[in-house]
């Protein structure tokens, strides 16, 4: 060591950058370079093989469309060549084969001849974005997001569209997630941002938190009245809010409610309720009657984290990490609370009913 | 700029030698590590969000309770790795195992999975590192630098410290490309480039050395305390970050106020960290020339006038400009000047300590002002918070000045020293 060494305290303390140390250095910085980049090598194959590796159904086939026989819109999570586009299946035989287009989203839905995609565009940034769809599924909005896709829905007219996002803040002193909800009315052109942008009241009273937040809205017919969850990050508590679009207004209904989504007939919510405090299963899926306000368990005993969909009156389908496909299946339930879960597509989620 | 070259084993220039090079090689290793290790953590950071929603879902909006927990966490353990480095006189060892819990933290994310409590734990191992290693290192810039030096070694130091808050997102974003989603790939890569920092800590960062018959413990600690200016300080710095709003909350403001595209959000604290990028050598440098607590003083004047053009009538991007200017100058006139302050007034062997205690006392007063800030949004609106927060920070600010400025402390400003330049 060519340094010597200091005696005084309180004199500044001397560099140690010697030949022998840069040395080191270097073999350190060459070693931890090539496991850096061994490993992101063998992670990308992995993935790729795991995805994109197996022999699922590949694109192409007829174009979807959104119009036609009944059917079940879905992003296919088949190990294979068509993993993570659009794919539909027939309604009445959804575990028979189906049909692979070329777009990809991370998350759809549609209806009334509109859908919603959301999806991660690549290149460097990887910006997410909503893209709203037609009936031939070509691009006739773009909307860029702020955040992950999390929730997408589409009125039954096809009008309305809305979105979730999870956005992420991060400073030396705290971490918060939250979310963001907007609503683009495709026949104006219309975008509502950000839902906490509109005057929430409870009980009469203004909520001023400025930590709410809101996802999985869902529509009713007049394309103006919504539902929704309300969320604060100080108590963790979720609501069932119901929104008026022009008024730019919602109204706390019901505690303990979170991703509605509303029946075909217009008289019921199917949400995922906490019925327990683990983080392992968290929720269970109830279907709330808006007359009678009387909930009723489904007989899904898995913890669903999905804003379910309505496949008819009766019936209600939703997806699960159930791990047949490289993300998982979808599976349907009745809207009663009786019966059993079925398991309807194999390696699929996100799933739309095409009526 | 005056920051030395680093050849090996070169004393620098020493004050009165002529030259104004005081900054020793040991401040730009310590500044490097900080670099590097920001690279690290900010790739996580940028991945975080995709891979909880994909293995999480909305689960992981129940993050939010262990918030309070983790702050409490840092606090501690910065005490902790304050005390402990002075005491064993290893500011360097407690650093290279704070930094090496964060690194090894990075590791840990891929091999919990999607458990939360897991997920929880890995983070709160990442924090807990970040609190113990941040007194002991700066304890170690001080100790690496000539009292009347303390500002721009911070200076320095802070400045390369936000280079990796810049450069992280970018090489994070490249990685990402390249993987997909192999998640774990940015977790390990993160965890190697977190080593790099440890290894360039452990080589090129040398520890102060101390007579070996000193072993501070608790008691001496607590006499710091008697040190007058010293004492003024910690109570300034408390008191001074009880009326400091969170960065979040002056962003949510901004987005409030202006309506940003939710797209351009994120960039709004890159605005901040330029400015502090850019100011935070010079500043410290006037620090050294001027006095640090009158720079500290006039930097919460800075975040006084962002309060006010938050509450007032300016709007549109001049307002944006303005406010994030503000904040820039804010953080670069205060956060490593505060610790140059406290740095010139501590005995070698009470350091760490020392500053420990004026930051958790600092940290502690911001974390009460964000909930009682919260509190008053979600009463009274975001503009009267603001304007609330403004007339407090000015009442403290001015209560602040006086506490500062007394006779005594006037006369340990070195001021003595002649002007390097």
């Amino acid at each position: 060591m060519s340094v010597d060494i200091d005696s005084d305290a309180d004199a500044p303390v001397k560099p140690v950058v010697t030949r022998r140390r840069v040395l080191v250095f270097a073999l350190v910085l060459v070693l931890l370079a090539g496991i850096a980049i061994g490993y992101t090598v063998y992670a990308v194959r992995r993935e790729d093989d795991r995805l994109y590796g197996g022999d699922g159904t590949a694109p192409g086939g007829p174009p979807l469309s959104l119009v036609g026989a009944p059917r079940l819109l879905f992003r296919s999570t088949e190990s294979g060549p068509g993993y993570g586009r659009l794919a539909t299946v027939a309604a009445a035989d959804p575990g028979g084969p189906r049909t692979v287009g070329e777009r990809s989203c991370d998350r759809v839905y549609a209806a009334g001849g509109t859908a919603v995609c959301l999806a991660t565009e690549g290149g460097l940034t990887r910006t997410p974005v909503a893209l709203v769809l037609d009936a031939n599924l070509r691009q006739v909005r773009r909307v860029e997001l702020a955040g992950t896709p999390n929730r997408a829905r589409v009125s039954a007219s096809g009008r309305m569209a809305s979105w979730t996002v999870f956005v992420y803040g991060d400073s030396y002193a705290s971490m918060t997630f939250s979310t963001r909800t907007s609503i683009l009315d495709t026949h104006t052109g219309e975008l509502t941002a950000n839902l906490e942008d509109f005057t929430t009241t409870r009980d009469g009273k203004e909520l001023k938190s400025p930590d709410r937040n809101f996802w999985g809205v869902t529509f009713t017919a007049d394309d103006n009245t919504f539902y929704a969850t309300l969320s604060t990050n100080t108590t963790g508590r979720t609501y069932l809010v119901r929104g008026d679009l022009s008024a730019r207004t919602m109204t706390v209904l019901r505690e303990n409610v979170e991703c509605p989504s509303l029946s075909p007939d217009g008289t019921r919510l199917v949400f995922k309720k906490k019925v327990s405090q683990s983080t392992r299963n968290p929720w269970r899926l109830h279907v709330l009657d808006l007359a009678t306000m009387r909930e009723t368990p489904l007989a899904e005993t898995h913890s669903v984290d999905d804003q379910a969909i309505w496949i008819d009156d009766r019936t209600v389908g939703y997806a699960l990490p159930t791990g047949s496909g490289a993300a998982g299946d979808v599976w349907s339930v009745p809207a009663d609370g009786g019966g059993a879960p079925a398991r309807l597509v194999v390696g699929g989620f996100s799933p739309a009913p095409l009526r | 700029m005056y920051v030395s070259s680093t050849r090996a084993d070169a004393p620098l220039a020493r004050p009165g030698s002529g030259r104004g090079v005081v900054v020793t090689g040991n401040v730009i290793a310590l500044g490097m590590v900080s670099l590097v290790t920001d690279i690290s953590s900010e790739m996580v950071t940028a991945v975080m969000p995709v891979y909880l929603v994909t293995g999480l879902g909305l689960t992981m909006l129940q993050f939010g309770f262990l918030d309070g927990l983790y702050s409490g966490v840092t606090v501690f353990l910065r005490l902790i790795g304050g005390h402990l480095a002075d005491r064993f006189a290893a500011r360097k060892p407690v650093a290279v195992v704070g930094y090496g819990m964060s690194a090894a933290a990075k590791l840990g994310l891929p091999l919990v999975g999607a458990s939360v409590p897991g997920i929880g734990a890995v983070l709160a191992a990442d924090r807990a590192g970040k609190g113990l290693r941040t007194a002991p290192r700066d304890a170690l810039i001080s100790l690496s630098s000539t009292p009347e030096a303390q500002g721009r070694a911070f200076g320095v130091h802070r400045a390369l410290d936000t280079v990796g808050a810049f450069t992280g997102p970018l090489v994070a974003f490249t990685i990402l490309a390249a993987v997909g989603t192999a998640y774990d790939a940015v977790f390990v890569v993160s965890f190697c480039v977190g080593l790099v920092a440890v290894a360039m800590l452990v080589l090129f960062v040398r520890d102060h050395r101390d007579p070996p018959e000193h072993r501070p413990g608790w008691r001496d600690g607590a006499r710091l305390l008697r040190d007058r200016p010293y004492r003024r300080l910690c109570v300034v710095a408390a008191v001074l970050g009880l009326v400091t709003v969170s960065d979040a909350f002056v962003y949510l403001l901004l987005q409030h106020r202006l309506e940003i595209r939710p797209h351009w959000f994120p960039l709004l604290p890159l605005g901040t960290a330029g400015v502090y990028l850019v100011l935070a050598l010079p500043l410290g440098r006037l620090a050294d020339r001027v006095g640090r607590r009158r720079v500290f003083l006039a930097g919460h004047g800075a975040l006084l006038a962002a309060y006010l053009f938050l509450g007032g009538p300016l709007g549109g991007v001049p307002l944006l400009l303005t406010v994030l200017a503000l904040h820039g100058v804010f953080y670069a006139a205060t956060d490593g000047v505060l610790s140059a302050a406290v740095g010139a007034r501590l005995p070698a062997a009470g350091r760490a300590g020392g500053m420990a205690v004026v930051q958790t006392g600092q940290a502690v007063g911001r974390f009460a002002s964000s909930m009682v800030f919260g509190a008053l949004w979600t009463a009274w609106g975001p503009e009267t918070a603001i304007r609330v927060l403004a007339v407090a920070l000015a009442v403290a600010l001015f209560g602040s000045t006086l506490a500062l400025a007394g006779r005594r402390v006037r006369a340990t400003r070195p001021t003595e020293v002649p002007d390097v330049r």
